[in-house]
């Protein structure tokens, strides 16, 4: 063969006709006509608002008129938060310092049997001794007496030590170790102004600032005085069947307390014992109590003083939970994404895609765009009918939804929305590496799937949160909506709505697999025939 | 001289000798039953060296999480069975398969037939490795005799039901993919129906809040009713027993095969 008698082709086609556009518009075209791959998103879309609709679930609040409504008192802050505690108390006038010697802090614990025990249905196997690790008594400075007002507190603990806490949320830790009649701790509370110190001190002279709160607008008279309280006790259970749940129960504790000095102007003499917030239908175990003989005041509590939290050791669910058809839709997203691919190899597709535009990353990636796109405005609406109708269905069944900030909201919907688009061209990106819809569609939903589920049944805690790290199913985090706090005692599992990781940081590492297995897909793709 | 062929119809055994050449050729097969060995083995391995038995209250069933890896061995299980039906599909051979052997339920029953022997070899090795895995790695992490917890052993009753029960729950995983296989023809569709069967119910019954319905989905799952079969203690507080667990399996695996065969005598191919 000699060159000299071939003569390249002239067409009049001007080059650029493998534009990007029109390689979105041929991608787009394919997905469109095929009938199964629409009808296949319109079912993702589906599971999602369905499961997420689906009226399974009844509570009692607001059921039986508006005195059951499930109201939370809102702390300064806005969040919602227990507030129930025993609290004996009297008002301080003005600035003024109270300081108190705590000789012991004791409790009860339910009693947990090999049976189930779900969570808030109190006790069934009686009690035990034992502490709350967050089982909490001091002082406490209050704007007043109604759930939800503002307060600093010195307290100790059952496990961690002695902590400075004010306004719920904010908790400083001061020297750690446990509290006995042996190694007593003294606590004192300052007030000057909106500024509340606590200090702690191991001997009634040598005194230690643990720290200081600034409580806005406090009233000129507070209520002062001594508290205790304790909080719904938690722990996972590993059921036989592999489905971790959580046992637990109202805890109490009782704290002795002796000399008791006031600076300031107290006004009132006696000393008021009083259960603030406990629940309506109190168990003994729930039910406050005061004792003085003499110096020596012991005061017994159940509940707790913090942000109130969803899960076991809290009551009601939030939209996370309500978002569990994502799982579905996820699945048949995998099957469209690797199919998008995988079907031209089969049908012998892909040598004519590849004729018409010879680059092939482009290809690769405009397939990545088209899939992407679709399968986010899919989970986009489905998020949003369930996040907005999902709520209004469970508060209507009375269930206590957490309410989260429509930030949150947006930021749940777009996430999961976005968890969808990701996980569709994850599929897509395995696809082109197997070349095979069986093995890609079952290593995609492997990847995607089977993590969390093996964190939320068999695996201990630990292993649990280190495959919700590594693994894609860290993008679930993007669903979260109401924050864990470390001094919240509650089992912080996924299937309650918490993850390891933040957000955005979950979502990112499902991105980084996807970008991955892309750009191993685009590599091979084009050093592989067709 | 080689003698001419006779003319007789095809009966059972050729159907079986068939079905067991196309699946000893096909180049996936030996890989998809090595990695399910290798992955079931691993994830067992990996699932029980991440638990410890704390001094006292280890709430754990040890011989269940030294199965876990069976919940990723089904996954390829499923795909050679789901392989098994619909690559004859993809490439057309499935024309060739009736021609030769024109009674489908024939057919049918000789790919179950095989497919069931070679799962059962493959998962016998996977969980027998699996247990061993486990009476090596427990004793190291607090699951002695003196906290209450004997060696593994397949001596022991409840501890070989869970071991035979998980090779026939992968047996019967099989037998459901390849009946879903049938009925829907494409792999991606049926793999990703199957998967889902399997993997939903217990994620959603993880969330149902209602444990009346949690209790139901539990029941009717096959994932989570059929490794029932799996659990060695509480039994009582099982939302189903063993073996009953395992027979909801077992008809799940039947419909589904029956709604294939059906199908597959109904249709064009």
């Amino acid at each position: 063969m000699t060159s000299g008698t071939i003569t390249p082709a002239r067409t009049g086609v001007r080059a650029g006709r493998d534009g990007f556009a029109q390689l979105l518009r041929a991608e787009w075209t394919k997905f469109r006509t095929v009938r199964g791959w629409v009808i296949a998103m319109l079912v993702a879309g589906s599971v999602i608002v369905g499961l997420g609709l689906l009226p399974g679930d009844h509570g009692s609040c607001g059921q039986s008129g508006p005195a059951s409504a499930c109201t939370l008192p809102v702390g300064p802050g806005g969040q919602e938060v227990t507030d129930s505690f025993s609290f004996v108390h009297q008002p301080l006038a003005g600035d003024g310092s109270i300081t108190v010697r705590v000789t012991s802090l004791t409790g009860l614990l339910p009693q947990l049997g090999n049976g189930r025990v779900s969570a808030g249905q109190g006790l069934h196997g009686g009690v035990r001794p034992g502490l709350a690790p967050w089982a909490k008594a001091g002082l406490i400075i209050k704007a007043s007496t109604r759930p939800g007002s503002a307060y600093a507190a010195v307290l100790v603990t059952g496990s961690h030590g002695v902590r400075m806490q004010d306004d719920y949320t904010h908790d400083i830790a001061g020297q750690s170790g446990p509290v006995s009649a042996a190694s007593p701790r003294w606590l004192r509370l300052t007030r000057s102004g909106d500024t509340i110190t606590g200090a702690e001190s191991a001997d009634g002279t040598h005194w230690t600032r643990v720290g200081t709160a600034h409580l806005a607008g406090l009233p000129s008279t507070v209520q002062a005085g001594l508290f205790a309280t304790s909080p719904q006790y938690a722990q996972p259970t590993s059921q036989s069947l592999g489905l971790a749940g959580a046992a637990g129960g109202p805890t109490q504790a009782t704290a002795a307390f002796d000399h008791l000095t006031r600076q300031g102007a107290w006004p009132s003499q006696a000393w008021i014992g009083e259960d603030i917030g406990g629940p309506g239908n109190a168990t003994p175990l729930q039910r406050g109590g005061f004792e003085r003989a003499g110096g020596h005041f012991t005061v017994t509590g159940s509940g707790d003083i913090a942000p109130a939290v969803a899960g076991a050791a809290g009551l009601g669910t939030n939209i996370t939970q309500t978002l569990v058809g994502t799982f579905a839709g996820l699945i048949v997203v995998v099957v469209v994404g690797a199919m998008f691919v995988t079907a031209e190899y089969r049908r012998g597709l892909i040598r004519t895609t590849l004729a018409a535009s010879p680059r092939r990353g482009r290809v690769l990636a405009a397939k990545a765009v088209v899939l992407g796109v679709v399968a986010y405005l899919t989970g986009l609406v489905a998020a949003a009918v369930v996040v907005t109708g999902g709520q209004r269905i469970l508060r209507g069944n009375g269930v206590y939804v957490h309410p989260t900030t429509t930030l949150t909201e947006l930021r749940v919907v777009a996430g999961t929305a976005a968890l969808l688009a990701v996980a569709a061209v994850l599929a897509l990106a395995i696809g082109a590496l197997v070349r095979r819809s069986a093995t890609a569609v079952s290593a995609g939903i492997v990847v995607l799937v089977l993590p969390y589920l093996l964190a939320v049944s068999v695996l201990p805690a630990g292993a649990a949160q280190w495959l919700l790290r590594l693994t894609p199913a860290a993008a679930f985090a993007i669903q979260q909506s109401t924050p864990q706090y470390p001094q919240v005692d509650n089992v912080y599992t996924p299937v309650n709505g918490y993850f390891p990781l933040a957000p955005w940081a979950g979502f990112a590492v499902l991105c980084a697999w996807a970008a991955l297995a892309l750009g191993l897909a685009v590599l091979l793709f084009r050093r592989r025939d067709a | 001289m080689r003698q001419p062929p006779r003319a007789r119809p095809a009966n059972l055994r050729d159907a079986l000798h068939a079905e067991w050449t196309k699946l000893r050729t096909t180049p996936g097969t030996i890989w998809l039953l090595l990695a399910t060995i290798a992955l079931t083995v691993a994830v067992s391995a990996a699932a029980t060296a991440a638990i410890t038995c704390p001094t006292l209250g280890c709430a754990v069933d040890p011989a269940k999480v030294s199965l876990t890896g069976i919940q990723l061995g089904q996954a390829l299980v499923a795909i050679l069975a789901v392989l098994a039906i619909s690559g004859e599909y993809s490439t057309g051979m499935i024309r060739i398969t009736l021609a030769a052997m024109p009674r489908r339920p024939t057919v049918l029953a000789a790919k179950a037939a095989i497919l069931t022997g070679v799962t059962l070899a493959a998962g016998t090795i996977a969980v027998l490795a699996s247990v061993l895995a486990g009476r090596l790695i427990l004793p190291g992490h607090g699951f002695t005799p003196a906290h209450g917890y004997p060696l593994l052993s397949l001596g022991d009753g409840p501890v070989l039901r869970a071991a035979a029960g998980s090779v026939l729950y992968l047996a019967l995983i099989a037998l459901l993919s390849l009946g879903t296989a049938t009925a829907v023809r494409d792999s991606a569709t049926a793999i990703g129906i199957v998967l889902g069967l399997l993997y939903l119910f217990p994620i959603i019954a993880q969330v149902v809040t209602d444990p009346h319905w949690q209790r139901h989905l539990q029941q009717i799952g096959p994932m989570t009713a059929g490794l029932a079969i799996q659990a060695t203690t509480n039994l009582h507080s099982l939302p189903i027993g063993p073996w009953a667990g395992l027979g909801v399996l077992a008809a799940w695996a039947a419909a589904a095969l029956l709604t294939g065969g059906l199908l597959l005598r109904l249709r064009d191919a």
